[in-house]
């Protein structure tokens, strides 16, 4: 039997995969296995923290931080039938190895429908997705279904839409079904993804770019629509070039285009490449921009549905969301609906990042817990410190702290704590991170962002960053933080879109649950967590430094000075508290205050 | 635009020029053009010229205030020379709470920058991005069209020397 080895040419790019991959193909030119073992490109396996990651196919053999050098001994593993053991996982609880990636606790609790397809299929080949059964949902539709059919299916399945806001997908896909125009209509797949911390379009798009583009030709039949775009962020070049060439492939097989399947179904797909705006995520602002314009949203007189895109009905949903379609179909509603809690169905993908051992792409049922995803699945707190808080909901969404951790995950929970599901950013804080420059940080991202159109937003954003910085930067006044809170309202109520009206929630949720850190700023000019610069001092305990000046070689701005063997002194004046220093002293002879 | 009859003019021109009268003459009359057309004409140049842009804006008859507003209103488009490699340093979440500060204070200081921008011999360029979507490689940066993931201030400084 043919073995199949699987390397990750996504994410683990960026840590040398594809290295990896020429160095795995070549190896098996040289020795004539051709017939014997296949080398293929994959998309991401979610298990970002490990790359590059290699898996194994049918053995299931999974293997962590790859590197050339390990190209030969893995193809000879492969020819006698072993395993290169230096290579495999090993569970950080019990220190034991794990041969085989279902066994690995990361993958283990995950329940993967969305991202099935994700790492075992080569995003370039068209054949590879059709294996699978890809397309077969599509044929049924325009085979068996009338559109009305498809949308209560998809109605039935309970299936909200993905970007974050939850709209029921269904409802909005009748809605353009119904809608009084009838001339022309439009469906968008909204992936400019641009909520930091939050990459699983990018990882959908870049390792199965079919499932969307079968999701949207299915919303196409759906609603009468001829033609769809794709908003895509030009920071994702690789996702364009994949979506490209799945279009092209799609086209030739006459899955896309004109007649497909030979019915009177036609459906065309264009890319557009976004041009750096995050606002442009906003439904209307992102038309707005395919139009040619400044991206800023519209006043919603109308909805999209009825009078979108060049005022035409349009159905805007998010990549995540068109991914779900396909197996819905294939699957039915009724096995959707069953996975869940009441009011969300399905599963989610949450981009698990921050200070949590295993980083990368995580896919749960909804209604799974924070604590599991985070202990469970994540592995946990890393550099053994204690959790704080997890960031959910991107710039948007608020700080849960621990004593939310067992509440299970849907859109309704996260509303009610002050936070949202966002596009499905979780971003794991530890105690070393100050919550108050966590919030600044945030409304700087938003503040930066802010299209300017409407006051609220544009001047309101602005005011709340000059106070947080004061803050951060130990000028904060006892009145602060009411003025935040004063702002935050007005802001949230009267801004025209909802960049603006939840752009002060970091700071709300922040506020609500680590009051006590915005006051030691206030009140006793400090930061309890030793993350805000301006409060740091760095200095050097003189009876435990040895002189060896690691920390002055590491120091990027010369500020520390000594002669060899004896105390070395670090410059206030010069010092960027980049924190280098404390990180090469093996004496622990460098004081962070 | 006028045809030409000699040809001698055109053969003389300058390739970019030829080249960006190319793409106006596509995308007239299509709806949604502007974006697109800049995003090529960057492309093109490096960066956005004023006389490109009005050139475009006389191509899709257009005001030049509005092609002036669609480019500066969007993070992507220049209207500076760059540097030959663009460095990217992610300022997202992830990167952000995984240390970029001082990531991107370090590389400031080798480069003798006060702030985001191009050093005068127009080796490099720094700027930050809200978020280059590869988070589980934290602290990450892009140069160019490479992302360099899991960095220290050292290491950055290692990987930067590579690029000319």
């Amino acid at each position: 039997m043919k073995k199949i080895v699987c390397v990750c040419a996504g994410g683990c790019t960026s840590s040398g995969s594809l290295r990896v991959l020429e160095g795995l193909r070549a190896e098996v030119q040289q020795r004539g296995l051709q017939d014997q073992i296949v080398v293929k490109p994959v998309g991401c396996h979610g298990f970002c923290e490990q790359g590059p990651v290699v898996s194994i196919e049918p053995t299931k053999t999974f293997y962590t931080r790859v590197s050339e050098g390990d190209v030969s001994e893995i193809i000879t593993s492969l020819q006698e039938g072993s395993l290169v053991e230096r290579l495999l996982y090993v569970n950080p609880s019990n220190q034991q190895q794990i041969n085989t990636y279902d066994q690995v606790p990361f993958y283990a609790r995950q329940q993967k429908i969305v991202l099935a397809k994700c790492g075992q299929i080569n995003p370039e080949h068209i054949e590879d997705y059709l294996a699978q059964g890809g397309y077969q949902a599509l044929e049924n539709v325009i085979r068996q279904m009338t559109p009305q059919q498809v949308v209560d299916e998809v109605k039935k399945s309970g299936l909200r839409g993905r970007g974050g806001a939850g709209f029921p997908t269904g409802r909005k896909w009748e809605s353009a079904l119904k809608a009084k125009i009838t001339d022309k209509r439009y469906v968008i797949c909204n992936a400019d993804e641009g909520d930091p911390g939050a990459f699983m379009d990018r990882s959908l798009l870049e390792g199965n770019p079919h499932e969307v583009l079968e999701g949207m030709a299915i919303c196409g039949y759906a609603t009468g629509s001829d033609e769809g775009y794709i908003y895509v962020r030009a920071e994702y070049p690789m996702a364009i070039k994949r979506l490209k060439l799945a279009i092209e492939q799609a086209e030739r097989a006459g899955l896309l285009g004109n007649h497909i399947f030979q019915s009177n179904f036609s459906f065309h797909i264009k890319i557009k490449a976004g041009a750096g705006a995050f606002v442009c995520g906003e439904g209307t602002a992102l038309m707005t921009s395919i139009e040619g314009n400044r991206g800023m949203p519209r006043f919603k007189a109308d909805r999209s549905t009825e009078k979108g895109l060049w005022q035409k009905p349009t159905v805007i949903n998010n990549v995540e969301t068109f991914a779900n379609v396909p197996t819905i179909i294939t699957k039915g509603a009724a096995w959707y609906a069953s996975m869940g809690t009441e009011k969300s169905k399905g599963t989610k993908i949450f981009s698990l990042t921050g200070k949590v051992i295993n980083t990368g792409l995580v896919e749960v049922p909804m209604g799974t817990t924070l604590r599991q995803i985070i202990f469970d699945i994540g592995g946990g707190i890393s550099n053994q410190r204690a959790f704080k808080a997890v960031q959910s909901g991107g710039p948007s969404g608020g700080c849960i702290p621990e004593a939310h951790l067992d509440l299970p995950v849907d859109y309704d929970s996260l509303d009610q704590i002050g936070s949202m599901m966002g596009s499905g950013g979780l971003v794991v804080l530890d105690d070393t991170t100050c919550m108050v420059d966590v919030a600044r940080f945030f409304l700087n991202f938003t503040q930066k962002e802010s299209c300017g159109k409407c006051t609220p937003c544009r001047e309101g954003t602005l005011r709340m960053l000059e106070i947080l910085t004061r803050i951060c930067e130990g000028q904060g006044q006892p009145k602060d933080l009411e003025n935040l809170e004063r702002l935050a309202k007005i802001i949230c109520n009267t801004s025209l879109c909802g960049l603006g009206q939840s752009a002060p929630y970091p700071v709300l949720s922040t506020l609500r649950y680590f009051r006590q850190e915005y006051e030691a700023h206030i009140y006793h000019k400090r930061c309890p967590a030793g993350a805000c610069a301006k409060l740091l001092v760095y200095s050097i305990v003189a009876e435990a430094c040895k002189g060896c000046g690691s920390c002055a070689r590491a120091c990027p701005t010369g500020a520390i000075r000594g002669n060899k063997k004896e105390p070395h002194v670090i410059d206030g004046t010069r010092c960027i508290k980049c924190g280098n220093c404390l990180q090469k002293c093996k004496f622990g002879a460098v004081r962070k205050r | 635009m006028s045809a030409c009859c000699c040809g001698n003019k055109h053969a003389k021109e300058d390739p970019k020029q030829m080249a960006l009268r190319e793409a106006i003459a596509r995308y007239q009359g299509v709806a949604g053009a502007l974006i697109p057309l800049l995003q090529e004409a960057q492309e093109i140049f490096g960066y956005l010229p004023g006389e490109v842009m009005e050139e475009i804006a006389r191509g899709l008859g257009l005001p030049f205030s509005k092609v002036f507003g669609v480019a500066t209103f969007y993070a992507q488009f220049h209207l500076k020379p760059r540097g030959r490699n663009v460095i990217r340093v992610c300022t997202g979440t992830a990167c952000h709470v995984r240390g970029a500060s001082p990531l991107l204070e370090s590389i400031r200081q080798a480069l003798g920058l006060k702030d985001e921008g191009t050093t005068e011999d127009l080796r490099y360029t720094l700027e930050t991005v809200a978020c280059l979507g590869a988070c589980g490689l934290a602290p990450a940066m892009m140069v160019n069209e490479d992302t360099h993931g899991r960095l220290t201030p050292a290491k950055a400084l290692e990987v930067l020397k590579q690029y000319q």
